[in-house]
């Protein structure tokens, strides 16, 4: 039995085996299986048990110069910088290195909340600096490094002594001193599976009253005045047709009065940007008809522009040439149709022949 | 000039002729008779047509719309496949998705919302999904984009895949129409009001009809072995290979799929083309995009999006995570905040509603701050974890009025105002803000975003 075929049987045993509702269970000629070079490859994930960490270590020093020439321009030399990213680093104490759990997540006058003061898992960090950092070039790091950087940031924490070197061997032991490792829960109704948490039920109840539910609303909360035009200019955020139009968020609210609100009732097309040089030829075809009997391909009543620009191509003085054709009409070159004479400028003229006379562009 | 050519007949305003049959043998005939200025005098004619229409009087008794013939009712018009992609009007330039200001610092880390307030029905145009990058975006050769599924130990199934687009397009494929939402999605009004229209307040939000193959087909070639391997670990191929934990329950319900289909033609690149998982009900970040791997195991996986961010901060400090399902919301975008109503009268109120629990139920709208409410009507169809239409007619007498709309989904779950989420949940959560939305009519006719007490 050839190897092929014996995946075949294999895979159809164990599609019988898991029983499914589908009646196509075996799609031969799918799907090959994965080399041990390619699952290393990718196979790239931490899980908070550590499960796919690679062997490796690197020391707070060394992370240091990692991340002043690499990591520093976003996140600030002690990832304290909220220039370009959330801080990473600040809030977080030695009580809550204790505890587990970051005090600070409960004082609403704290600004912000730093990646040390919610991450849970020291595996987390490790994970997402090895997939997916420096920001412009992921995954260049080598293990080593992704163990000095996250020691270097843990240090930050003061979650690690500053002469510490993190290994595969010792990160279990960090995971202890995470600030908010006891900050989290899935005792909630929000995880669609059956694996996680206390589900229970909605935590949020509310009820669907229909009839004299409320006392008169009072509004609590709106845009200040000054802020209306933070989102740029709404009149050109909506629709230029319709039951509304956008506010003029220029200008200053209205003043209230009675009847039908004036705004600009009449769509204004966008202004076009410069027209190129065929799009001026093309939109003279339009407006001298051109177009009635000559196509931009091929022949219709007359010859196609582009058949035109072909048969005149290595002539040197097509365009004017072309430009006297055009204007006086003509009859027997392309056939017994003829052309009558155009009444067009002579800018026009020039800008229709010097269009077919360099090819006929279409666009 | 006030007399037509009469040409009856003469000008035939197809496509593919301007002079037909007859016209053709028309000129012909004039010009063996020397009548060369035929074709001009037509032509001439109607041109002279247009410019007198443009100078005629608007005062003659009617619209000038309909007295004066305009261009496109007199010329010729755009030929077939001027584009080989066609592109909206040029006066729809204003919709578009868009950035909010100052949300964030860098452009590849960022958000783009969805216009909410233009458009119709449930479906959102490909061009006008919303964007969520967390390192940039890429067009990917699909030639070259493989899916490699393994197992977090090689007990957990018999055998790892791997799978071309090629081999993902050939097996047998489902279409469906789902919402993806943002759990972010409403995040900066937690705790007070902080954008003017509903593109910015909900546009995190999108609804598509997805076309791929369920997970679980491509999950039984593998031999998976669902009794241990309950949490699938879903990975991008982009720069951050965004990673996310989904339950195996939603694997082995048929609802997971990888797509590769959008509305009727691939993915478009900003939505992850070639390939990207499709998890109904749940958040948009576990909808990975580019997809590479998937990876089943028998522990979630606590990545950045689970353990940082999309994690939801309760009173008493403690966050929650793994929050996944988007729970029943709705919102009305017509009116809504931003506009101004151009006249008093009738208005169809119009909206959408979604619930990541199945299907909507019924949807109630206010139009007094939510002492009396009115059942809306549910547009067809209406699907399960997806965009619902609903609408209902209101006449504005020119008073201020307060529009809010409060969904209902299958399981029973009724939308919460502000106030009953926030009693429960704070206003410091971020994510998962599914509070009803309130829209102040002003007697000026413009609406505002408020917030009730």
């Amino acid at each position: 039995m050839s190897s092929s075929r014996k995946l075949f049987f294999a895979t159809l045993l164990g599609a019988v085996a898991t029983t499914i509702a589908t009646a196509q269970t075996t799609y031969p000629g799918i799907g090959r299986p994965a080399t041990p070079a390619e699952v290393k490859a990718w196979d790239i994930d931490v899980r908070p048990d550590f499960k796919g960490l690679p062997k490796g270590a690197g020391s707070v020093s060394q992370g240091q110069d990692i991340w002043e020439t690499k990591c520093a321009s976003c996140h600030g030399v002690f990832g304290e910088s909220n220039e370009v990213f959330s801080p990473l680093v600040g809030g977080t104490t030695a009580e809550d290195i204790k505890t587990g759990r970051v005090a600070r997540l409960n004082d609403t006058t704290f600004p912000g909340r730093t990646t040390l003061m919610k991450v849970s898992t020291v595996s987390t960090l490790w994970d997402y600096i090895n997939r997916a950092m420096p920001w412009n070039a992921p995954k260049s790091l080598k293990t080593d490094e992704v163990y000095a950087v996250t020691a270097y940031l843990l240090n930050l924490g003061g979650i690690v002594p500053d002469g510490f070197t993190l290994s595969d061997a010792n990160i279990a032991d960090v995971q202890k001193r995470m600030p908010n490792r006891n900050g989290i829960t899935t005792a909630h109704a929000m995880w669609p599976g059956k694996g996680m948490g206390k589900a229970g039920t909605f935590d949020v109840k509310a009820t669907a009253c229909m009839h004299d539910c409320e006392a008169e609303p009072k509004v609590a909360s709106l845009l200040p005045d000054f802020a209306r035009n933070n989102n740029g200019n709404l009149a050109e955020q909506q629709r230029l047709i319709g039951p509304q139009r956008g506010v003029d968020t220029t200008r200053p609210p209205g003043a209230r009065r009675d009847g039908p609100i004036t705004v600009a009732a009449t769509p204004t097309a966008p202004q076009p940007a410069a027209p190129s040089a065929a799009a001026n030829a093309l939109a003279l075809l339009k407006k001298h008809s051109c177009t009635a009997c000559h196509g931009m391909d091929q022949k219709l009543v007359g010859p196609g522009f582009k058949q035109v620009a072909a048969k005149y191509a290595g002539r040197a003085d097509a365009e004017a040439y072309l430009a006297g054709k055009i204007k006086a009409g003509g009859q027997g070159v392309w056939g017994p149709i003829p052309m009558p004479a155009q009444a067009l400028t002579d800018a026009e003229l020039k800008t229709l022949a010097s269009w077919l006379a360099s090819g006929a562009a279409s666009r | 000039m006030t007399h037509r050519s009469p040409q009856p007949g003469r000008l035939r305003l197809a496509p593919e002729n301007f002079l037909n049959a007859d016209g053709v043998r028309a000129v012909i005939d004039e010009a063996k008779q020397g009548r060369r200025d035929f074709v001009r005098h037509a032509f001439a004619a109607a041109l002279a047509g247009g410019a007198a229409a443009a100078t005629a009087q608007t005062s003659s008794g009617g619209d000038p719309n309909i007295l004066t013939l305009p261009e496109h009712s007199q010329g010729l018009g755009q030929p077939v496949a001027s584009e080989g992609y066609g592109k909206p009007s040029k006066y729809e330039a204003n919709v578009q998705r868009r950035p909010s200001p100052g949300l964030t610092q860098t452009t590849q880390a960022s958000v783009s919302f969805a216009p909410l307030q233009s458009l119709f029905g449930i479906v959102t145009p490909s061009g006008l999904h919303f964007e969520r990058h967390h390192q940039g975006w890429w067009d990917i050769d699909p030639s070259k984009h493989r899916l490699m599924i393994n197992g977090s130990d090689n007990t957990l199934l018999k055998k790892p895949l791997v799978f071309t687009m090629d081999e993902l397009m050939r097996l047998p494929s489902v279409s469906r129409f789902h919402f993806i939402e943002c759990g972010a999605n409403t995040g900066m009004e937690w705790g007070n009001v902080a954008v003017p229209t509903c593109q910015y307040t909900h546009g995190m939000l999108s609804c598509s009809e997805f076309t791929g193959v369920p997970l679980r087909v491509l999950f039984d070639l593998c031999g998976v072995d669902y009794k241990r391997a309950r949490y699938v670990l879903a990975e991008g191929a982009d720069g951050s290979s965004m990673t996310r934990t989904v339950p195996m329950e939603l694997v082995e319900s048929g609802e997971v799929f990888v797509a590769y289909g959008q509305n009727g033609e691939m993915l478009r690149p900003e939505q992850g083309y070639p390939l990207r998982l499709v998890v109904p009900g749940v958040q948009g970040v576990s909808w990975v995009k580019y997809l590479r791997r998937l990876e089943v195991g028998d522990q979630p996986y606590g990545t950045k999006d689970e353990t940082i961010h999309y994690i939801d901060l309760m009173p008493g400090g403690l966050h929650r995570q793994y929050t996944s399902t988007q729970e029943c919301k709705s919102v009305v975008t017509t009116p809504s905040g931003g506009q101004v109503l151009l006249d008093k009268g009738y208005y169809q109120i119009s909206g959408l509603a979604w619930s990541g629990r199945g299907k909507v139920k019924r949807v109630d709208v206010t139009t007094d701050g939510g002492r009396n409410w009115r059942t809306a009507r549910l547009q067809d169809p209406v699907m399960s974890k997806c965009l619902t239409r609903f609408t209902l007619d209101w006449q504005w007498d020119g008073k201020p009025a307060i529009i809010q709309s409060r969904a209902m989904d299958e399981t029973g779950y009724v939308q919460p105002s502000t106030r009953q989420l926030r009693a429960v949940r704070g206003t410091r959560s971020i994510y998962h803000n599914n509070s009803i939305q309130s829209w102040l009519v002003e007697e000026s006719g413009e609406v505002r975003n408020v917030q009730l007490s």
